[in-house]
């Protein structure tokens, strides 16, 4: 995918955030000292008085937003997810998600694609801690398209929102026609043999997997899911039905997140063999995020190689 | 302040008093001691400090609070049912599996309950949110957080202040209760926070401290906060009190920080509060 444009998505975050703002006077944005990371530097640039630098002091950021949020204001609160889900998770449970206040969370440099920083800051357990919160929803976008319109989206619903970016350059495969929907999957090509859910910068890797297992012969239905709670049960217990097996890609651990989530809603309702692929149960280290991705099989390859496996092929 | 008016605020203060014993007594259960310490304060804040409309409780362009030391939502409670937000006969439902009113206050159930709260620490921040948020709408509205002693302890707390210093919040008015001791005991033998009075003007407060059963000082402490204004310096009031005040047996008593009254116990609290009454009526 040499030749394709490739976007990280905390820009997108950055830019969709300084192009809401141009329309949204109530938006107001806060970071923790990592401005230029989680690219909010972008809008602080633009709208300087709206841009409330928390300094190293996440806990406190995310009630202050809560607080902003009760005054008729939309605060955008920004981190990297390992603080803004990992540190602050009880204040996001409690003076967040308790109150069910209109406070949406950004958090950058999810996964282990943060790369040479290492296991402390690759967070894999964002979308297992904010799954847990009544009323959150949950979102991590494929591309900087996507990426885009979820900010907006965000923006527009009421009630708490918990958004992961990304670090690294990732490939725009969306056309600027999509049209994201909270709460809806998309199927990005259709198949009958196994369905493929993934989610994050993990779908363009399953769009790959999807052309290799295409020339193995097996129908492999892809599917963006995007939100990850409210999870789109309708269109995963249509492809549980119609594929019988189900794959799914995350760069989270596999506990808590978009696999178990998938895995509990088969179970209950349409029982059917599901692969999670994920960091599995261990730590991430330091190296390049290409590299670690493929070292912890976050890759199509291993997405072809699981799927076959998953087939008997 | 007039004589009169001193005594008016010391009645209700009674009746925010008996309000407390007579929730925690339906409970069975919540945290009178630290209640009954900031009642005096919950009376001046409630009945003279705030701008707020008990009849439009969402009032946008109301005074907001934030009871940090959640656990003492008898004390809010009885607050606002004598100011009038809701009946003062639903207080003994407190706790009940059926009733509005949650052991730790909840916003979205409770009519002038402005934050939910009950995990230490996080008031203040969403206080701090508060100000910064009518600072930046351009409204002149106050934000005050009520915060306990032991809870001094927790870090966010020193956040919040380093974030309404930095942020010029004079608009934002901290309330500490210091009644000296938290469930395991004495504040000082448990996490020593003195001196408190120099950590919040390290932080760039400006720092007063009263005696907080005191209605004067309490209104020239508030009389100091309102001065500020313009000063861009947040005020911390640090108001020495005696946690169980009003009550003889719980009085300055770790062991009342969560414990509810019995039958024989209520009685007794009850008729010590209407001694209380009569003498300000003589």
């Amino acid at each position: 995918m040499a030749d394709v444009k490739k976007v990280a998505t905390r820009d997108s975050y950055g830019n969709a955030l300084k192009e809401l703002g141009a329309v949204a006077e109530n938006l107001v944005v806060l970071d923790a000292d990592l401005a230029g990371a989680t690219k909010t530097g972008t809008f602080q640039k633009a709208y300087p008085d709206r841009h409330f630098d928390c300094g190293i002091a996440e806990a406190n950021m995310i009630n202050v937003a809560a607080g902003l949020s009760t005054m008729g204001l939309v605060p955008f609160a920004a981190t990297f997810a390992m603080f803004a889900a990992g540190r602050a998770y009880e204040q996001v449970r409690n003076t967040i998600g308790y109150p069910h206040l209109n406070v949406k969370i950004g958090a950058t440099h999810g996964g282990i694609s943060v790369g040479e920083d290492g296991a402390s800051h690759q967070c894999c357990e964002d979308f297992a801690l904010m799954r847990t919160i009544p009323g959150m929803t949950v979102m991590c976008p494929a591309d900087d398209v996507e990426a885009r319109q979820m900010v907006k989206a965000a923006y527009e619903m009421e009630g708490p929102v918990y958004m992961r970016f990304g670090r690294a350059a990732t490939p725009v495969f969306h056309g600027e026609d999509f049209k994201f929907e909270i709460g809806k999957g998309e199927v990005l090509q259709d198949g009958a043999d196994v369905a493929i859910i993934a989610t994050g910068i993990m779908v363009p890797e399953a769009i790959e997997a999807g052309k290799a297992l295409a020339e193995a012969g097996i129908s492999a239905r892809i599917i963006n899911m995007a939100t990850i709670k409210p999870l789109d049960g309708e269109l995963v217990l249509k492809a549980a039905r119609e594929c019988g097996k189900i794959v799914t890609v995350e760069e989270h651990s596999v506990i808590g997140g978009l696999g178990e989530a998938v895995c509990a809603l088969v179970s209950e309702n349409c029982p059917v063999p599901v692969k999670r692929i994920g960091v599995n149960d261990e730590f991430g280290h330091s190296g390049p995020a290409a590299a670690l991705l493929e070292q912890f099989g976050l890759c199509a390859k291993n997405i072809v190689e699981q799927t076959k496996k998953l087939l008997g092929k | 302040m007039t004589p009169e008016e001193k005594r008016s605020l010391q009645l209700t203060a009674v009746s925010v008093r008996e309000g407390i014993l007579t929730s925690t007594h339906g409970a069975k259960a919540g945290h009178p001691g630290g209640s009954l310490s900031a009642a005096d304060m919950f009376t001046y804040l409630y009945f003279k400090e705030m701008r707020i409309d008990p009849r439009n409780p969402r009032w946008e362009d109301r005074d907001r609070f934030v009871l940090s030391k959640g656990h003492t939502a008898p004390g809010l409670y009885s607050a606002l049912a004598h100011r009038g937000y809701f009946p003062v006969e639903d207080l003994p439902t407190l706790r009940h599996i059926d009733s509005y009113l949650q052991g730790h206050p909840n916003m979205n159930t409770v009519p002038g309950v402005d934050m939910s709260t009950g995990s230490l620490g996080q008031g203040l921040s969403a206080a701090a949110g508060m100000a910064k948020g009518a600072k930046h709408l351009g409204k002149d509205i106050n934000a005050y957080s009520l915060l306990g002693d032991g809870e001094l302890a927790e870090g966010q707390i020193w956040e919040a202040t380093m974030f309404a210093a930095h942020y010029k919040l004079d608009n934002l008015c901290i309330i500490a209760d210091i009644n000296g001791l938290q469930i395991d005991g004495r504040t000082r033998d448990v996490m020593n926070t003195e001196p408190v009075d120099e950590k919040f003007a390290a932080f760039g407060c400006d720092v007063v401290k009263i005696d907080g059963h005191d209605f004067e000082q309490i209104e020239a402490a508030f009389a100091r906060f309102h001065a500020n204004k313009g000063s861009g310096r947040p005020t911390c009031i640090l108001m020495k009190t005696t946690k169980g005040k009003g009550v003889s047996y719980m009085e300055d008593n770790a062991g009342w920080h969560g414990k509810a009254p019995n039958d024989e116990e209520y009685a007794k609290g009850m008729e010590e509060l209407s001694e209380a009454r009569k003498a300000l009526e003589v």
